[in-house]
Order: C-alpha cells, then structure tokens, then sequence
C-alpha cells in the first residue's frame, strides 16, 4: 500500500502524456482533437499558453502533422497526438519528417479500425503502420507504455530519442490505456533526465544540415539562426539539395537506418516477469501487457512454469534481446487485439524449438486474464 | 425509504478478495455521471486513503443513453489487470446494467441498485435505493444521483473513508453546488445506513 503521499496524484493516461511532454520541454502543440485522444489535446491548450508554448488546432492531421514539422525546424520540441484515423491522414508528411531528420513526437492513442471503426474501443491495429505507416524504406523508432506512470515516463523518453537521434518518435498507446486512472507522483525537475537538441558549432559557411557524421546524427541548427540550408523531401545530399547520384541517395538511406540500427541497444526497453525458468512465454504489449501478467500470475499459483514479456519498444523490434530470452522457452504465446501483427515478428526471431502461438482479440475489448491463462493450459500440456 | 431485504455482508470478508483485488463496477446509462462518479471515487480512495487504485472506462460514442460503466480496482500490491474480473461491488442505475453485469459478480458480491429503476432484480441479497427520486425530490437536482449512491456506497462498504469521499466531491464539484452535494453524499450515507439497521 502506498503511504498517503500528498504528492501522488490520480491522472489519466492521456494526461500523463501531457504532463510527460511538458517534462521534456515541448513548446509547440499542432494537432486535431479525436477520441480517445483528446485530452492530451485539451490538457496542452491549457497548459501551453501559461508557458510561454503554442497551442494550435490546426483544420486536420495532414496539417497538424506539417505544422510540428515546421515548428521542429524553427527550433521547437514539437508534438502531435491522434488516434487512428488521424494518424492515417498523418502518414505522408510523416514521411517528410522522416527524410527531413526532423525530430517530434506523435502520439497515437489506438481504438478500433479500420477507417472511422471503434472511437471509444481499445485496439492494436495501427501496430505496424507505426512501422510501415509511410512509403518507402526507413526504420522508426515506437514506444509503448502499460501505466499512467509508464505514459509518463516514456513520453519523456520519446522527446530524448526524437533529440537524439534527430527522427519523429511514435507513442503508442490503446483506448484503455488513454483513459485508465491510475496514481503516480510526477518527478521533480532534473530527477530525471532531459535531452537537449544538438546544435551545429562551426561557422555558418561550414554547416551542412544533413552531415553524415561518426554518429550518423547531424546537429541542427534552426531556421533564421544565420545558416543557409535546404530541407526537402527529395532524396537529398548532405547539404539538402536534391540528388540523383547512387552513392549519395545510398549514403542518405543508410544514414536514415543506421543511426537507429547501430544504437538500437539504445533503444531497446523491455519488461519482464517471472521468465527466469519459464518454458513458456506471453509476449504482448501495451494494456494486454498487463493482462499477461495477471494470467501468468494466475498460472504460477497453479505452478505451471510460465513468464511473460513486454516490450516497451517496439521498434526497432527487440531481435537480439527476444532470441535471447526465448533460448529456453518451448511455447510462445502472443497475445494481441488485432488479427495477427507482432506474431509475424515473433516468428521471424524465434528459435527453431519455439512454437509461436498467437492469442487474438479483436472485438473492441481488452482480452481478460482467463483468455491468457485458458491459452496458457491449453498449451501446457 | 430504502426497499430492501439485508445482504449477510461480512465487511472483513468483503474487502480482502481473492489476489487482494477489491473491484467496483458503477453501471448505467451515458449522462448519469457515472464515469465522474468513477473518477471521484477512485480521488477519493488512491489520494484521500492513500490505496493502490486503477480506474478504467466504457462508454459508447453516443453524448447521452447508452451503456456506460466505470470499474474500480484496488489493491494493496500491484495492479495488473485494469478492469475488474470478479466484482466484490456493483452498482446498477438501470435495469439493462444489473442484467449485463449481474453474472460478473462474485457470489458474494454486494449488489446495488437503483430501486426505482431496477425492478427485476436477480437476488434476494441486494441493496435497493431510489437514487434519482432522492435526488430529485430531496436535493431539488436529479444530476446528484450519483453522489447519493456514492455516499451509500461508502456507508455499506467501508472501502473509503468519509472524509476522503466528501473531500473529493466536494474538489471536482463545480462552484455554488458544494451545499448541495455534500448534502446529496450524507443523505447517501443516511439511507445506507438505515437499511443496514
């Protein structure tokens, strides 16, 4: 039981988001209100104005999503929140953001689909348009929290890896989740760490908006601050302008996945529970996470050597920290409220003695412990 | 005024379920503030007692009707699953929600209703109380229900204190209508409290 702690406070996820956001320094909202993700929407025209930070409903997502762009670029941490109709409409200048390096955050509350589907129902279904959501080849990096405190946490985390490594950092969350109460005492300032955007320090004439670095990661320097570069979604080369040359269109696509690739241990956060002995595994993430844990709860008492795992990124997928832990484990279940999205990741890196067995729920409602724990004797045996 | 036969309600039993989860359900229509009530409760028990508390939500897209239902779980270790599993509490405000979420209550689970509005009821161990009509004709405000039921509720369970509850109305209540729900709370209490007799 929780001392009485005058400090902790009942908060929803989605104002967790917000309040995680303000954390980390966003000065500069662009978005579109849509269930069930309004009140991060309603949270920061509230708090925006009072900090000095902009606030601005724009007439749709496409917008929402060109005005954090250009906020980025002006020398803003910038964000959006949506949910999966929004997010749809989002995918285009996504890419933009992608190919311009321009680092924001975008949070995608989840509910049922496709198309308008379910506003007040939970799902999973955007999971890989977060990875694949716009065309052509980059690698994304997408976070998922279970907790109003995890909402918190990894909404701090998304603007560090936005920073980092100068790319748009996508929050997944789920209806439930968005909604969900839960008590948590918010961090005071400097208790945890925030990342600052790396700015260029050679002389103007020597800046090049997209150098290819040791790092791969380009400082950036904002509009109007008194360096000339190009941005655009041209495949471009190093100064911005656009290029039709193999090795510099090559040197411009590996950059975009390698500066996230080659720090992906980085990146990587997982969660687990009980998998210590276990021989059989529940992979899921986000609110089914924390059903997982009961039924593995409920499993246990009943001695039946069972974890669970949760990924807490999701991309880059956890390829080398899964196979890992899957070394000993005979039976994988993943558990998801789609038609079948991470279980093709999962089968792609599990060992060749795991079998994948996937748990699917795709009625707009959370799948109960009993379903997990029903899956998990059913394959015991 | 409350209709009611006597739940043989063991308070000690009552609070400490199986996995040391305690989970309400407050049930009915979109509009009755049942979310709200959710919230307040929830205020109440995780920032007033200072209890491990997760809040969580259904509701259709529709403003008003509806199904609409706001679970409650708590415990002293940590939460996995949100939503409830087996309700140790649940409080129906219409007859469509006692015959949806009647079967989700544990067989000792205490049953609340809005005896008004629910008149088939599955149980002879229930509390019965005609919460808009008390709302309505002894407050002056229908829109008050909620926080006559939340009074009750704390009355017959003991899962939150009073002081805290009050405290948490009276917190999210909006300007010049704190007369009226502190009033609504301890008629809630009141009429708890006579039925337990």
């Amino acid at each position: 039981m929780n001392s009485k702690n005058s400090k902790a406070r009942l908060l929803q996820g989605n104002e967790a988001c917000m309040l995680g956001a303000l954390y980390a320094g966003v000065e500069f909202f662009g978005g579109y209100p849509i269930t069930p993700s309004t009140e991060i929407a309603e949270g920061m025209a509230r708090e925006m104005p009072k900090r000095g930070g902009k606030f601005i409903q724009m007439e749709d997502e496409i917008a929402s999503m060109a005005a954090i762009i250009g906020a980025s670029n002006a020398g803003c941490k910038s964000m959006t929140a949506t949910s999966g109709p929004g997010f749809s409409l989002m995918q285009e200048n996504l890419g933009y953001a992608y190919m311009t390096e321009t680092p924001c955050v975008v949070i995608n509350v989840q509910r049922g689909g496709p198309s308008t589907g379910l506003p007040t129902k939970i799902g999973q279904g955007d999971t890989m348009q977060a990875r694949w959501g716009t065309h052509g080849d980059y690698t994304s990096i997408t976070v998922a929290p279970s907790s109003v405190e995890g909402c918190f946490y990894e909404t701090v985390r998304a603007f560090n890896l936005a920073e980092r490594f100068r790319t748009p950092i996508i929050v997944l969350l789920d209806e439930v989740l968005g909604h969900m109460r839960e008590m948590m005492v918010i961090p005071e300032e400097g208790e945890i760490e925030v990342m600052k955007r790396h700015r260029p320090d050679v002389p103007s004439e020597w800046y090049r908006h997209f150098e290819i670095t040791p790092s791969l990661v380009s400082p950036m320097a904002s509009f109007g601050q008194g360096y000339r570069y190009n941005v655009s979604g041209l495949t471009h080369d190093q100064d911005g302008f656009p290029t039709a040359k193999p090795k510099e269109i090559l040197d411009k696509l590996n950059k975009l996945r390698n500066k996230i690739v080659r720090y992906s241990d980085e990146i990587v956060k997982l969660r687990t529970e009980k998998m210590e002995d276990a021989h059989i595994a529940v992979f899921s993430y986000g609110t089914v996470a924390r059903t997982a844990f009961q039924a593995v709860k409920m499993a246990r008492e009943r001695r039946i050597k069972v974890g669970a795992i949760q990924p807490l990124t999701i991309w880059p997928f956890p390829d080398e920290q899964l196979r890992d832990m899957l070394k000993n484990v005979r039976k994988v279940i993943v558990a998801e409220l789609n038609m079948g999205q991470l279980v093709h990741e999962i089968r792609r890196i599990a060992p060749r003695h795991t079998e994948v067995i996937p748990l699917q729920r795709y009625d707009g409602n959370v799948m109960t412990p009993s379903e997990i724990f029903d899956k998990i004797r059913e394959v015991v045996k | 005024m409350a209709a009611s036969s006597k739940p043989k309600q063991n308070k000690k039993n009552n609070k400490k379920s199986q996995d040391d989860r305690y989970e309400i359900r407050l049930s009915g229509s979109g509009g009755q503030g049942l979310i709200l009530a959710g919230v307040i409760l929830a205020e109440a028990i995780g920032v007033g007692d200072g209890k491990n508390v997760v809040q969580t939500q259904s509701y259709g897209p529709e403003a008003r009707g509806g199904a609409s239902r706001a679970d409650l779980v708590i415990s002293d270790g940590e939460i996995y699953y949100p939503k409830s599993m087996k309700l140790d509490l649940l409080l129906a405000l219409t007859q469509e929600a006692c015959d949806t979420y009647y079967p989700d209550m544990k067989e000792r689970g205490l049953l609340v209703v809005d005896s008004n509005m629910v008149t088939q009821i599955p149980t002879k161990n229930y509390y019965g109380f005609p919460f808009s009509r008390l709302a309505r004709e002894e407050i002056g405000h229908v829109m008050v229900a909620n926080v006559i039921a939340m009074g009750a509720i704390a009355e017959l369970t003991g899962i939150v204190s009073m002081a805290s509850i009050k405290e948490a109305v009276l917190s999210r209540a909006p300007k010049g209508t704190e007369e009226k729900n502190s009033r609504a709370l301890e008629l809630g209490a009141k009429v708890a409290r006579a039925a337990k007799k």
